[in-house]
């Protein structure tokens, strides 16, 4: 943790960054963060602890652990990346570490889901791009500067069509990733919602 | 675009409205939450100055970090008794029904919600848990949610979500006699991978889903999620309707026949379009048992680990991963393999039909010296129940350790561990690095009757040998 957490908030329109390669598939959220970090009522400390039973074994040579990569941004990823648990104390301890937006082959829904609600973009390329910025990455360091609006990555030396799911484009520029009140909006349809589902007339003993 | 399959059913009932971003709000009918992923929700509803919406649709349970040994209070872990202090604290504000511990219907959540026949044909059920998908073994639509979505369900009961396309799992024959549920999830996770089912609901049907008691469609389901998808489901049956009758909260006289009515009228229609199916011959399949670190990483019991040349690309990087964190050699045969600890429970395989399987064979047979062997019943329901039936005499009797209801050693949260690098047989969910507790511990996944195999003979056994 580099400085001060401060969450996103309202519009998200462009992410500006350095990348941070992680190389692997199937990279699951219980390696993200450990079961035991999960033993909080929130989630304040999480970035210190992200990746830690990885960064043990590998004694300060893993990517969030090197020098260079201390003020990285921008997470690239390989594929199925966030499987397993729907614990968002993951995307919550990757954002606390600082990353802003993650790029990758693949991601598992839920672990996709839990970074759309808390304002992570992330967004997928083919394998071959992927492979192509970790090897950048691991020779030079690499600034990208991500557009949402036309779904674009450039650099000094890259350009980048991203892809990502239409409706998390539109949440992010709209701000309304942070569903909550865009939901609040249609109480009405939710109240009647309620009244016409036929399994809540017939539970009159559910509780 | 699937058409007229139960999901798309179920999921056009609860739609509420198109969101503008292309997304759909979904009511969601049952929620049910645990210590874990809720305090966060709840100091968020605070924040935002939000009330739960509809209190009687959440129900609670602690399961999470329970210790199995002494469950007195205060917890000796002052940090899972804040956690179970902040539930306690935030079901009390919030007027919403909690199964505490000692409450007779405390335990995993994914058992406890049917066995109080919470859990319904047709609703939508959330919970901060991706083995939510449990719930789907009843004909309803059920996935895990993250904490800003519990956040979401307490305020709204909704949640914005994209519609998931929907693939029919058709396993045709029947399971041979000392294979089970637990075997043929493995197996269908191994034949499409463990990111298959990503943007996918997992329809299981044929022959041998039909075959099944509901406790082991609930294996089946439960595991969707380790083939990537997030929800997993089984059309309602007779089976269903009677599993769920009498339960607790279960509708009663005139309100059951409504509800029977209903449910029957609930299922993927004959000439449903789904955009994919899948067949799979349920009566190939044997014992099987993972080697490696994803629960896709699985081979029957008399099969060599694969050699990175048996493997497909995709699959290559994960493997040399798999053999190094587990100290195995491509081509060893998984049979034999010594095993330190054997772990019995979980909301996979800790119901009291996976007790009972697990100790027929553990009858009259001692566990292993070299072993520590555990089980922990998923509910104070299945222990109390297992005691009636003397299950738990069995278990001690052959050495095994009779535990407190709880999550335990699935996840590891409490005090119960792997050390170091032991190896251990789990009749859990997940063989992800470090997931017993021990960041270089090592877990292969297999059916309760394995585990008790291989606690008798202290290594990687075939059930089969036992049951005659």
């Amino acid at each position: 943790m580099k400085t001060i957490f401060i969450p996103p908030i309202g519009k998200i329109s462009n992410v500006n960054g350095q990348c941070i390669s992680l190389i692997g598939n199937d990279i699951d959220t219980d390696r993200i963060i450990p079961a035991r970090f999960l033993k909080c009522v929130n989630f304040d400390s999480l970035g210190e602890s992200v990746f830690e039973d990885d960064r043990r074994t590998l004694k300060g040579k893993h990517p969030f652990d090197l020098e260079e990569n201390k003020n990285a941004s921008i997470l690239v990823v390989n594929s199925n990346f966030g499987c397993g648990s729907s614990r968002e104390h993951a995307p919550q301890a990757l954002m606390r570490w600082g990353i802003k937006a993650i790029i990758g082959e693949s991601f598992a829904d839920i672990f996709y889901s839990n970074c759309i609600a808390i304002g992570i973009p992330c967004f997928t390329l083919p394998k071959k791009s992927i492979e192509e910025i970790q090897n950048y990455c691991d020779n030079q360091s690499l600034l990208l500067k991500i557009d949402l609006k036309n779904s674009l990555a450039k650099s000094k030396d890259l350009n980048l069509n991203l892809e990502i799911k239409e409706s998390s484009r539109k949440m992010f520029l709209s701000g309304e990733w942070d569903a909550t009140s865009t939901l609040l909006d249609n109480k009405n349809l939710i109240d009647n919602k309620f009244n016409q589902l036929p399994y809540i007339k017939f539970n009159t003993n559910f509780l | 675009m699937s058409q007229n399959t139960l999901f798309d059913k179920v999921w056009d009932l609860h739609k509420v409205s198109s969101l503008p971003g292309g997304s759909d709000q979904i009511f969601i009918g049952l929620h049910l939450i645990h210590e874990v992923t809720s305090p966060q929700a709840f100091g968020a509803l605070k924040d935002k100055n939000l009330k739960v919406k509809f209190p009687d649709r959440t129900v609670a349970t602690v399961d999470h970090i329970v210790p199995t040994e002494n469950q007195s209070r205060p917890f000796k872990d002052n940090l899972a008794e804040q956690m179970i202090e902040t539930l306690e604290k935030n079901c009390l504000e919030h007027k919403i029904r909690f199964f505490n511990i000692g409450s007779g219907n405390q335990g995993i959540v994914h058992v406890v919600a049917p066995e109080l026949g919470l859990t319904q044909p047709g609703m939508t059920i959330a919970c901060g848990d991706s083995h939510t998908s449990t719930h789907g073994a009843f004909g309803s639509i059920a996935f895990g949610i993250g904490t800003s979505q519990v956040r979401d369900v307490l305020a709204t009961q909704t949640i914005a979500m994209n519609k998931l396309k929907v693939r029919q799992i058709w396993c045709e024959n029947k399971l041979s006699k000392g294979v089970y549920a637990k075997d043929l999830v493995l197996h269908i996770i191994n034949a499409l991978g463990v990111k298959a089912g990503v943007g996918f609901a997992y329809e299981f049907a044929g022959p041998a889903i039909d075959e099944l008691s509901m406790e082991e469609r609930m294996t089946i389901c439960n595991m969707s999620i380790e083939g990537g998808a997030r929800c997993g489901y089984i059309n309602p049956d007779e089976k269903t309707f009677s599993y769920i009758k009498n339960k607790l909260c279960s509708p009663k006289n005139e309100n059951w026949d409504k509800a029977l009515t209903w449910w029957k009228s609930l299922k993927s229609d004959e000439n449903s379009i789904y955009d994919d199916v899948i067949k799979i011959d349920a009566s190939k399949v044997e014992p099987t048992v993972t080697w490696g670190i994803t629960p896709g990483q699985s081979i029957s019991i008399n099969q060599q680990i694969p050699l990175l040349d048996d493997l497909s690309p995709n699959d290559k990087l994960v493997a040399k991963e798999a053999y190094e964190y587990m100290s195995f050699k491509p081509g060893q045969l998984i049979k034999d393999t010594p095993v330190d600890v054997c772990f019995i429970g979980s909301c996979t395989n800790g119901r009291i039909s996976d007790l009972r399987i697990a100790a027929k064979v553990l009858k009259d047979k001692k566990v292993s010296k070299n072993v520590k062997a555990f089980v922990v019943p998923g509910s104070e329901k299945v222990a109390n129940e297992a005691k009636q039936e003397g299950i738990d005499q069995i278990f001690k009797d052959s050495g095994f350790q009779w535990r407190e209801p709880g999550c335990s050693m699935c996840l590891a949260m409490n005090s119960d561990k792997l050390i170091g690098n032991q190896v251990s047989a789990s009749s859990s969910n997940r063989n992800f690095k470090g997931r017993q507790g021990s960041p270089s511990g090592r877990t292969l996944l297999m059916s309760p009757a394995m585990v008790a195999a291989a606690a008798i003979n202290g290594k990687v056994s075939d059930v089969r040998e036992f049951i005659n």
